[in-house]
């Protein structure tokens, strides 16, 4: 019985769930429900209002962002998802030991890893081709890299005008300094 | 000539000396300025409600609202309406022509109406017929008409359903909403408007709102749930249920036809709120706290802009309400008015009643 009359708070249902065998309630126990009904409901509404009023007197902490008035001042929140992108050291030195766990990571195959050898015979990173029209920003290959090599950029101002800028080589080759996003031939 | 006199009380500068140029023509001249100053009135604060509803809205959602028409979007009515006008006026096929283009005409001419007799200052209001408040009520049935013939007309069955549900509602919380006026109507012992003003002068609590002890607050409380009820506004918004029914009444409706409808929901809100300032808040009184210092400061300031401050207020409350509640279904909407409001509301105009006869009521 008392399952029965809850949901009928709460739903509100019409006609009302009813009960087989449910002894009548008095008078004195309707009024009681029917009072606190009011009073809870009303204790909820102003509950709700008190939020909102918050909201409303403090115009500073709107989330709308004016964004070409603010693009000097803009930092994209924590969670933003941007570009893959592989964080040089100052001495131009990356994480990445062209593993190729990404590349497997990947569901798009946005990533392709192109390794050679270094004078001593050892496996290292020659050019990390990422085809970033292919890529759905999910991260994968960023939980995948076991060395923390790559990370998601907080860029979203990522238009260009040829399909061709679309691929990038995100390691910098020492020799030509940096040119981060430089057109790829891998297309 | 003296008894059309009291019925147009414009008793301000203006009036008075238009009565001084031309005795003879100046109950027309008289009438003509103030159905100018009316119409002026009525379009300026329409586009001043859609701003506020849309910047106020944006804040209640942390958001901005409109930013770029204009500083902080104070342009942004105007532009607005100049869409509204360019836009052509689709008549759907197999609607009734002549219903299709007469609806959208009632809702406004009921504003227009009822902004008529509002007492806005001493010498400022256009009417004050005996029965203010009888008036009130008829001409708002007028509004309930307008939906109706929109929705019969758009040949479209969302639209009718949206019809059918406003007049249901706004039908049944007159009830209500007659009741808790009849209440302040046999406090005061006046059906007028300005007289009910009237009768609340002097401090602050001698407005109705706190002189009858509790039940005012009651009545206030309850007047503001029913006339939300009674515009068609969140949470009571069952007519024009965007998710059910994409706009209600007005969904075959474009362009000035659409914004007659647009108008006359804001305006309502409007009048609702300015009939709350008459009836509990006081008018167009200052609300003197009985200290002679403050009192001569909050005196000098004209009458009209104490009713429109305490009117927005109201408005402000209504805004509050609508960006914050859910929507109600129609099943609940008609207990709450039929379970709830309406033997509250009984009660209440009865214990306004011993409460008359005991002489507790100011």
């Amino acid at each position: 019985m008392q399952n029965y009359e809850k949901m009928n708070d709460i739903f509100n249902t019409y006609p009302p769930m009813k009960q087989k065998n449910v002894p009548k309630e008095s008078l004195l126990e309707h009024s009681t429900r029917y009072l606190k009904k009011i009073c809870t409901g009303f204790y909820s509404l102003i509950q709700g209002m008190d939020i909102t009023l918050k909201y409303f007197l403090n115009p500073k902490k709107v989330i709308t962002q004016q964004y070409p008035e603010n693009r000097d001042t803009l930092k994209m929140f924590d969670r933003f998802r941007g570009p893959v992108s592989l964080p040089h050291n100052e001495n131009g030195e990356h994480a990445c030991t062209a593993c190729g766990i990404c590349e497997k990571a990947c569901p798009n195959g946005s990533i392709s890893i192109l390794a050679t050898k270094d004078v001593s015979g050892r496996k290292v990173l020659g050019q990390y081709i990422y085809r970033i029209s292919q890529c759905t920003f999910c991260g994968l290959c960023v939980e995948a890299c076991p060395f923390g090599a790559i990370v998601l950029a907080k860029d979203f101002e990522l238009t260009v005008y040829d399909r061709n800028e679309l691929t990038w080589v995100l390691n910098k080759s020492k020799s030509q300094g940096s040119s981060d996003t430089s057109q790829g031939e891998y297309s | 000539m003296s008894a059309a006199e009291t019925l147009y009380p414009l008793h301000n500068g203006i009036g008075n000396m238009v009565r001084d140029f031309f005795p003879e023509s100046a109950f027309y001249i008289n009438a003509v300025l103030g159905l100018t100053a009316l119409i002026i009135l009525v379009s300026s604060l329409a586009s001043i409600l859609i701003y506020l509803e849309r910047k106020v809205s944006g804040h209640f959602q942390v958001r901005l609202g409109p930013m770029r028409v204009g500083y902080h979007g104070i342009l942004q009515p105007i532009a607005d309406g100049l869409k509204l006008i360019l836009k052509e006026i689709l008549k759907p096929k197999g609607a009734d022509a002549l219903t299709f283009y007469l609806a959208p005409m009632f809702p406004l001419t009921a504003t227009f109406l009822i902004m008529a007799i509002l007492p806005y200052d001493h010498h400022l209001q256009l009417a004050d017929p005996a029965g203010g408040v009888l008036y009130v009520l008829g001409i708002s049935g007028l509004t309930v008409l307008g939906l109706l013939l929109a929705g019969w007309s758009s040949n479209n069955k969302l639209s009718l359903l949206g019809a059918i549900r406003a007049a249901a509602q706004m039908i049944s919380f007159e009830i209500s909403l007659a009741l808790i006026i009849l209440m302040i109507v046999m406090v005061s012992g006046t059906a007028s408007l300005r007289e009910i003003v009237l009768s609340q002068q002097g401090l602050i609590f001698d407005w109705w709102i706190f002189k009858l002890p509790f039940l005012g607050i009651l009545a206030f409380i309850m007047y503001l749930v029913v006339s939300t009820a009674e515009l068609n506004r969140t949470p009571f918004d069952l007519a024009e249920a965007e998710s059910e029914l994409t706009a209600g009444f007005h969904t075959e409706y474009s362009g000035m036809s659409f914004a007659m409808f647009f108008f006359a929901e804001f305006v309502n809100m409007f009048i609702s709120a300015a009939l709350a300032t008459t009836f509990f808040l006081g008018g167009f009184h200052a609300p003197l706290i009985g200290i002679s210092f403050v009192d001569h400061i909050l005196n000098s300031i004209p009458g009209f802009i104490w009713f429109f401050g305490k009117t927005f207020f109201i408005i402000f409350i209504y805004m509050w309400f609508r960006w914050t509640f859910p929507r109600l279904r129609i099943d609940q909407l008609m207990s709450l008015e039929w379970k709830m409001m309406l033997p509250v509301n009984l009660i209440l105009l009865m214990m306004v009643g011993v409460f008359m006869v005991l002489g507790w009521a100011g």
